[in-house]
């Protein structure tokens, strides 16, 4: 199992079957948990197969950017931990590791999901910051996917600390996180003219191209990213929406 | 003021609450989660792999790498992910802490890779980091002499304790907090510090309550490690019989 060539999934998907016995537009288990830190105002884990991310979510107080005096801020980071993958290399954020951040800090930005002007405290002055730090524990594929999911159930947990005199009491929080709405990532990849919804580890590293379509519980779609260096047909575009949608429906399921 | 109670209410050679797994995460080649009170560590180890740069093989045996790290949300204040000065140096020593009880001479020129994450940090991460680490290097099969344990003992508010949390390590009226690894059969000490200030006579007793805490916390890695074992071994018979049948 350690070196699956793309010949043989081709041959494998050529027959209909998906190596692990799914169907192409299928997800793999998932299980999310919520609390695993309790120094993080929202934590969670999230395995989907054997892929397992962690997510937390810190607040801090900060200034706000000139151009939205009365509006928090996200911040959102993935560390693609060298534990979690004999591929990933200790060091700074790689680019993939970037584009997989950026890409999840996308669809929470987009969807409006955190409502970020009840996380003013003074105008021009002071608004909580929200940090989304991901951390791979488990690379098995779709990283992509299972990162945004974690990250938004931290959110769903987090509560907002007491601050008074200049200082945040982590010890005393309160008030959930004002969320308002449920951004949920799906990726499809193509591989020889086959769409695959949650790519494995091997059906990620042999796609010839990829898209993540992040979709709220609205239907809209509301980010995406196509990315591999293969192209996708406006028909393949329209496939893979269709499947986001319908499986992002499974996925905020999971959330609740 | 003298430290009378525990703010836990624990005596004071008491260990907090702990639990250990082996196998917590599937792609590595080995690995463990070490929870001690509200401390919880993860391990993972990749190895004996290639080691490049080339120049930085030996030829005669394998080396070693340790990397500690804390998750960001492991703490109330944030911490910036990414590498810091604090967290070089626990992976220098946790690897000091772990080489003797290692044989890496059936590995020349390779390196055996330890990464250790702090999810929840309530003092003694390194402690909970090492043991954690041991467990996995175990797990991934490396020939070792003795599974390394680790525990933290000091002194608070003029009182001999083990296993300090963080409200004990930042007692106002004097804290000193001593981390000892050990490998628990001959009771060798491969890690030691001290932060704080104490008589000598203090660090005896200090070490005293070591060995008596590192035998505990030896029992309970072994206990994680058959408890792995053991199932597997079913897990395989049960798959054998159904060939069979």
């Amino acid at each position: 199992m350690d070196n699956i060539s793309r010949e043989y999934i081709t041959k494998t998907l050529d027959k209909g079957k998906r190596l692990d016995g799914r169907k192409f537009d299928e997800y793999r288990d998932i299980e999310i948990e919520y609390g695993i830190s309790k120094y993080a105002e929202g934590s969670s884990r999230v395995r989907m197969g054997d892929t397992e991310v962690f997510a937390g979510v810190k607040l801090e107080v900060g200034e706000p950017f000139p151009d939205k005096p009365d509006g928090g801020t996200i911040i959102v980071n993935v560390e693609m931990l060298p534990l979690s993958s004999d591929e990933f290399e200790s060091g700074p954020p790689g680019v993939d590791s970037i584009e997989l951040a950026r890409v999840v800090d996308r669809a929470i930005r987009e969807s409006n999901c955190i409502d970020l002007k009840k996380l003013c405290i003074k105008e021009k002055e002071k608004v909580w910051m929200v940090f989304i730090d991901i951390y791979t524990i488990n690379n098995a594929g779709n990283l992509q996917d299972a990162a945004c999911l974690a990250s938004l159930a931290a959110l769903k947990q987090a509560k907002i600390p007491e601050y008074k005199d200049e200082k945040i009491d982590y010890s005393k929080r309160k008030d959930k996180l004002p969320l308002t709405s449920l951004p949920v990532e799906c990726t499809t990849v193509k591989i020889d003219n086959i769409l695959l919804s949650d790519p494995d580890f091997y059906e990620e590293r042999w796609n010839d191209a990829r898209l993540t379509v992040a979709t709220t519980e609205k239907n809209e779609i509301c980010a995406m990213q196509k990315s591999g260096k293969g192209v996708l047909s406006a028909d393949d575009v329209r496939k893979a929406i269709e499947a986001s949608l319908k499986n992002g429906k499974l996925l905020r399921e999971k959330l609740k | 003021m003298v430290y009378s109670k525990r703010v836990d209410g624990r005596k004071f050679d008491e260990l907090r609450e702990i639990e250990a797994k082996v196998g917590v995460v599937k792609s590595a080649d080995g690995s463990a989660m070490f929870k001690i009170g509200d401390t919880i560590a993860i391990a993972a180890v990749r190895g004996p792999r290639d080691l490049y740069p080339k120049f930085m093989q030996n030829p005669k045996k394998g080396i070693l790498r340790c990397n500690y790290n804390m998750m960001s949300f492991s703490v109330d204040e944030r911490i910036r992910p990414g590498p810091s000065r604090r967290s070089k140096e626990i992976g220098l020593v946790t690897e000091n802490a772990l080489l003797p009880a290692l044989n890496l001479e059936e590995f020349p020129n390779a390196v055996v890779d330890v990464f250790i994450e702090i999810i929840q940090a309530d003092a003694g991460t390194r402690c909970a980091g090492i043991c954690a680490a041991s467990l996995a290097l175990a797990d991934a099969g490396i020939p070792m002499k003795d599974i390394v344990c680790a525990i933290s003992v000091g002194k608070v508010g003029g009182k001999i304790l083990t296993d300090l949390n963080k409200k004990e390590e930042d007692y106002e009226d004097g804290s000193s907090d001593m981390p000892v690894a050990m490998l628990p059969r001959k009771n060798e000490i491969s890690l030691l510090q001290l932060d704080g200030e104490m008589k000598q006579e203090d660090i005896d007793e200090c070490l005293k309550l070591a060995i008596k805490a590192c035998q505990k916390i030896s029992e309970i890695q072994r206990n994680a490690l058959m408890e792995k074992y053991q199932t597997n071994q079913i897990d395989d018979q049960v798959d054998k019989e159904n060939q069979d049948g």
